[in-house]
């Protein structure tokens, strides 16, 4: 008791675990020299978790690590970690060493035992190699041999100070048998999260056939933590945790960049503010994505490198409809200046999309982004999510400097208070909205500035015209 | 099994928790009883040889090896249930 109350004085040491955006949400990583536990049900990502913190430690920190595995056999532990580039075979040789402690199925028990043998093992190897750091892969399966809970706390118990006596960065996994809501009594791993330092839960479900993962720090004694759920992805680099880093200011810029439309720039007083993000709402066939086009366009004859990401048509479809209205992308395309990315796809996980959006955006060294139409984040499955990916995305090209624009799907019959679920408006520096007009017996289009901030804008409802040879705004 | 085959056994245990002491005398006085001057008891303690441990693969302990006869037959815990204990080295009720 006396430690950990002199712990929570002093600033808990932190034991990073490489994981995007988890380090950031507990302000450094895992309690160093402290045992967490990682709960989570069957394919929640619990042991990939575990094994990017003792990669990250092997290979980053100068702390080698042990990974006990409990239920998987760990050929296939390493088997499956081979998805992601963690040069798992170099690490093997000195830094990373898999002991397999599944419990053999035909194994006969006659009266009482522990883990005095597992224990007496891994401190053997841990002190040939180094050892800093030691992940128990699936404890509860182990423990679950045990006749009874009292048996099953004292050997928990009995790890966790092995652990702490040793100063192992200690990760317990443990699978959740149920919501807690929905379970019938105490869920199985609850004594577990009262005794370690640190609980982090992983949950995996579908919501209307899309895959959500989220984690949840739930405990973290002696340290400040992030208490909200986060969502995260399993990548091509293993888990990242999608966070909302609003650090340090961005750079606020008061250059102007051209809409791609000279009137509009006009009503604007000067076109979009570099880095602003720009949201153009509309209902079908409004010409969202031609002025999402023509900004592009723009942004392309003054050298600026360019990204157009379309969720609801094909590249080579878009190039066309835009080139219908002078908007010639094909060139730019060809130059390699402009990247075209397009899943016709409205099903997904948003996570996934944006994740996509922003390494494709990086590798391109993009300066100005086009999403046609970001509504589709939105889409069945991504409700609860899809505002949280736009604010990311938004934060995260603001932070880059980066020109967004993004067009929005809005139904006539809607409010213009707000967009869908996605509550972009509010986000949105630049709010440009495109509706049907009848007049004098023609149909025709709308374009107003609804908000622009920091610049004083024409309050006027014009016409805008599409011709073959370019887009206008009547006076 | 052939009747008076040889027995050896390796015992693992910790040190001394009363578990691993209840396992060494419960495997003497089986033995002596069932399996006179035809048994071989060795007894590694995994505090002094954890690289046995890690080697053999024991996980808890105490744990009881039957070497010989082959099958290897391994058993977990003090030893209490002697039946239960009999019965998984092939000297229960039916083997006699």
């Amino acid at each position: 008791m006396k430690a950990s109350s002199r712990a929570r004085i002093r600033r808990t040491p932190k034991a990073p675990t490489g994981i995007v955006g988890f380090d950031e949400i507990t302000g450094g990583g895992l309690p160093r020299g402290r045992t967490t536990l990682l709960v989570g049900g069957p394919g929640a990502g619990k042991t990939l978790f575990a094994l990017k913190f003792l990669v990250h430690g092997a290979a980053d920190c100068g702390e080698p690590g042990i990974f006990v595995a409990c239920e998987e056999v760990s050929r296939h532990v390493i088997a499956n970690a081979q998805a992601f580039d963690w040069s798992l075979g170099e690490l093997q040789r000195r830094k990373l060493f898999f002991l397999d402690a599944r419990p053999s199925l035909d194994l006969v028990q006659s009266g009482a035992f522990d883990l005095g043998g597992l224990l007496a093992a891994l401190q053997a190897k841990a002190a040939k190699m180094g050892a800093r750091r030691i992940v128990f892969d699936a404890l509860d399966v182990v423990l679950a041999l045990l006749p009874d809970e009292a048996a099953r706390k004292r050997e928990l118990y009995r790890v966790h100070e092995w652990l702490t006596a040793r100063g192992f960065t200690g990760v317990i996994t443990a699978k959740a048998g149920c919501e807690e809501d929905q379970c019938v009594g105490e869920p199985p791993y609850v004594f577990m999260e009262f005794m370690l330092n640190c609980t982090v839960k992983l949950d995996h479900r579908m919501v209307r056939g899309v895959s959500q993962r989220s984690l949840t720090v739930k405990k973290y004694l002696g340290s400040a933590f992030e208490e909200n759920e986060a969502p995260f992805l399993i990548g091509p680099r293993g888990l990242e945790v999608a966070v909302n880093s609003a650090p340090a200011e961005p750079p606020v810029s008061s250059e102007r960049v051209s809409c791609g439309v000279a009137r509009l720039d006009t009503m604007l007083g000067g076109g979009y503010y570099r880095g602003a993000f720009v949201l153009v709402t509309g209902s079908p066939g409004t010409a969202k994505t031609t002025l999402g086009g023509a900004f592009a366009l723009a942004a392309l004859r003054r050298g600026e490198r360019t990204m157009i990401v379309s969720l609801d048509s094909s590249g080579s479809e878009l190039l066309r409809n835009l080139s219908s209205v002078a908007i010639d992308l094909e060139r730019h395309h060809r130059s390699g200046r402009l990247l075209m990315s397009s899943t016709r796809t409205v099903t997904g996980n948003a996570e996934t999309h944006l994740m996509r959006i922003k390494s494709l955006a990086l590798a391109h060294r993009a300066r100005c982004i086009v999403v046609d139409p970001v509504s589709t984040l939105a889409a069945a499955g991504n409700e609860r999510v899809s505002q949280g990916v736009l604010e990311r995305l938004t934060g995260w090209s603001k932070s880059l400097g980066i020109t967004l624009v993004c067009t929005s799907l809005q139904r006539e019959s809607e409010e213009i208070s707000d967009i869908g679920a996605l509550h972009a408006a509010s986000l949105a520096d630049t709010w440009v909205h495109l509706n049907h007009l009848v007049q004098d017996g023609e149909r025709k289009r709308g374009i107003a500035i609804i908000k622009s901030r920091g610049t004083a804008h024409s309050n006027r409802v014009c016409e805008l015209m599409l011709r073959d040879t370019g887009v206008t705004v009547a006076e | 099994m052939k009747p008076g085959a040889r027995f050896a056994f390796r015992l693992y245990v910790a040190g001394s928790a009363p578990n691993s002491t209840e396992a060494i005398s419960n495997l003497g006085e089986l033995c002596r009883q069932h399996l006179p001057n035809r048994h071989h008891i060795e007894i590694i303690d995994v505090f002094r040889e954890p690289t046995r441990a890690l080697e053999d693969g024991i996980l808890m302990t105490p744990t009881l090896v039957r070497l010989r006869p082959l099958p290897e037959v391994r058993i977990v815990g003090g030893l209490t249930d002697i039946a239960a204990v009999l019965s998984a080295i092939g000297l229960g009720a039916r083997h006699t």
